[in-house]
């Protein structure tokens, strides 16, 4: 399925840079238009952050923890049947910090009545609540912050505020400050019919994404770093993957659109005021995440999906970002997740900062992801007592490893801020011929997003493809 | 091809994006966003759809005239006349 990198041809209609989903998609797309397309992928496997590791018989997904219903249609219209049937709803979400401890099936009628019972907020107000961010879009004000959104539906209650921002942070790094617009549109997603995941794990999503796209005829090549992207007269020539020249008429880059920027184009390759713009990118945070493996034949008791657990006494999206946060979410998989496979793994995510990590000497490092796993053991056991004798495998990742693996400045986990969309849909406008795909301006990441992204590049490479500029 | 043409070519669009699409009760003058549950992904699979089979090219400021069967055959019509 994938080409070695000496057989590649000289000569392509499209390239694209990367595998993440938001990539995978994308050439998809344009090999059902029609293009004979060229995916480079620098890791030796596809999926970028939708990834997966085996150690000792275990399986471990990275970015598996939940996504929205709309998965369903895309995945049902983009990719195929079998995709679309392999996703399954997650019923068991929990919270447990200091101001509230309860479990939710994250839909909306679920929330109005754990709002309205346990919160004791009227129902007049969630109405108002949830009419007004499922009617938000992403070209509405954004000068409105989701700090002010919620204070203005459910002033001084702190309580309010955490339930509904802590998954959203998790989810894709946005805090307080970002715009309400960005909130609203992914909370409405999750509120549409809860939380689902994909029953066989991310290994089996990315095979049946490569067979896919092996059937729709893109040709693919792993461990093919992209290192530049050639540019004559304002438009995109093709690419250079270690040594090796390949020219295109459009090159879609799923690296992050800072790297896209400064580190395959070059700023010498872009307007002022276009630098401008891409210079006040901000990217999101990383991510720590530990790993814990349950010996073949113990088992743990049914604790919840997925658990957001903090021991702080208010949400405070600094303090989720801190070396020593006490805010963390575990992700249980159970055998349902991979049946047949019948293990039992645990993934606990925290949200980070690169440079609380990549300063750090060798030695301070290690002893601080060992740190960092004997914590999260101490409160994995608040959940499941004793399973610190269950467990035969544990295993830390940092920002520096997110770094390692994708490439992205900083190591970023959700791409960047609000702005960061329109520098990656205007890319196009300063060099024909090139565009970006991939987690930016917070709506447009995720899986669904990262797919949904796909897709929409697809249709803006595919147009040019056809234009007669591209001939 | 006909406006009739060109009315049947956007509902098999429709129906290959959603099996379940109703158009028996469907109001050709109202927006088929509303009728059909369709969203703005949809309406971007109308137009690459359109792009593949007829390459026709629909820049995104004409997207609003895709909103209603009419509207389609009405904004459809002079760029499929010789299709
Ligand atoms: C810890 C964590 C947990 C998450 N959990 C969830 C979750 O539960 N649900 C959810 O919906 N989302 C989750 N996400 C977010 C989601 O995984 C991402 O938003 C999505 O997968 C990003 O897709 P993408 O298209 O932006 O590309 P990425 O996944 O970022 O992939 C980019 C790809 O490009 C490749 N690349 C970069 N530069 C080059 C180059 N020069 N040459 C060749 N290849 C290159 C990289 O190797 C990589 O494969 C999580 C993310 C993290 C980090």
């Amino acid at each position: 399925m994938c080409v070695d990198h000496d057989k590649l041809s000289d000569n392509y209609d499209v390239i694209i840079i990367g595998s993440g989903l938001g990539g995978l998609t994308t050439a998809n797309r344009l090999a059902y238009c029609g293009h004979r397309v060229l995916l480079l992928e620098f890791h030796h496997q596809l999926g970028g952050l939708a990834t997966w590791f085996k150690r000792r018989g275990h399986i471990f997904d990275i970015s598996l923890h939940g996504f929205p219903y709309g998965m369903v249609k895309t995945c049902k219209k983009y990719w195929n049947r079998e995709i679309m049937q392999s996703i399954v709803q997650l019923k068991n979400i929990v919270f447990d910090n200091p101001q509230f401890s309860l479990r939710t099936t994250f839909t909306r009628e679920d929330f109005t009545s754990i709002l309205r019972n346990y919160f004791k907020i009227p129902q007049t107000t969630l109405d108002r609540f949830f009419t007004t961010v499922a009617g938000m879009n992403f070209y509405d004000d954004q000068s409105m912050t989701t700090r002010e959104l919620f204070d203005q539906f459910f002033p001084g209650r702190t309580d309010v505020h955490r339930l509904l921002m802590e998954p959203i942070t998790y989810a894709n790094g946005s805090t307080l400050d970002d715009p309400a617009i960005t909130y609203g549109i992914v909370f409405s997603n999750f509120m549409n019919k809860g939380v689902y995941t994909f029953e066989g794990g991310t290994d089996k999503l990315i095979r049946m994404m490569t067979d896919e796209l092996t059937k729709s005829g893109v040709t693919i090549c792993t461990n093919a770093k992209v290192d530049r992207i050639i540019v004559e007269d304002k438009k995109v020539r093709g690419i250079v993957t270690r040594g090796k020249t390949i020219s295109a008429r459009a090159v879609v880059s799923n690296s992050g659109i800072t790297n896209t920027i400064y580190d395959l184009v070059g700023r010498e390759g872009f307007s002022d005021d276009f630098l401008e713009k891409a210079d006040a990118i901000r990217v999101n945070n990383s991510s720590c995440q530990v790993y814990f493996g349950i010996k073949k034949d113990s088992v743990i008791k049914d604790a919840g999906d997925l658990l957001f657990t903090s021991a702080s006494p208010r949400f405070d999206s600094e303090e989720l970002l801190d070396l020593h946060t006490r805010s963390k979410t575990f992700s249980i998989y159970y055998p349902k997740t991979r049946p047949g496979h019948d293990r039992h793994t645990i993934v606990a995510s925290m949200n980070s900062r690169f440079d609380d990590w990549s300063l750090m000497d060798e030695a301070t490092y290690k002893e601080q992801k060992k740190r960092l796993i004997d914590r999260t053991l101490i409160d994995l056991e608040r959940y499941f007592p004793g399973v610190r004798e269950k467990i035969d495998w544990m295993e830390a990742a940092t920002p520096k490893t997110f770094k390692r693996y994708t490439l992205h400045t900083l190591g970023t986990s959700f791409g960047t801020k609000f702005e960061g969309l329109d520098v990656s849909r205007s890319l196009y406008k300063e060099i024909a011929g090139l565009f970006h795909v991939g987690s930016v301006g917070i709506i447009m990441s995720g899986w669904l997003g990262a797919i949904n992204y796909g897709v929409i590049v697809a249709n803006d490479a595919d147009g040019f493809l056809r234009s007669a500029t591209a001939q | 091809m006909t406006r009739n043409d060109i009315k049947e070519l956007i509902m098999e669009i429709i129906a290959d994006i959603d099996e379940d699409a109703d158009f028996d009760s469907l109001k050709p003058d109202q927006p088929l966003r509303d009728q059909l549950d369709l969203d703005s992904m949809d309406f971007l699979d109308i137009v690459m759809e359109l792009r593949k089979r007829h390459k026709l090219q629909i820049p995104e400021e004409d997207y609003p005239q895709l909103a209603s069967l009419d509207s389609c055959v009405n904004y459809l019509e002079p760029l499929l006349k010789d299709a």
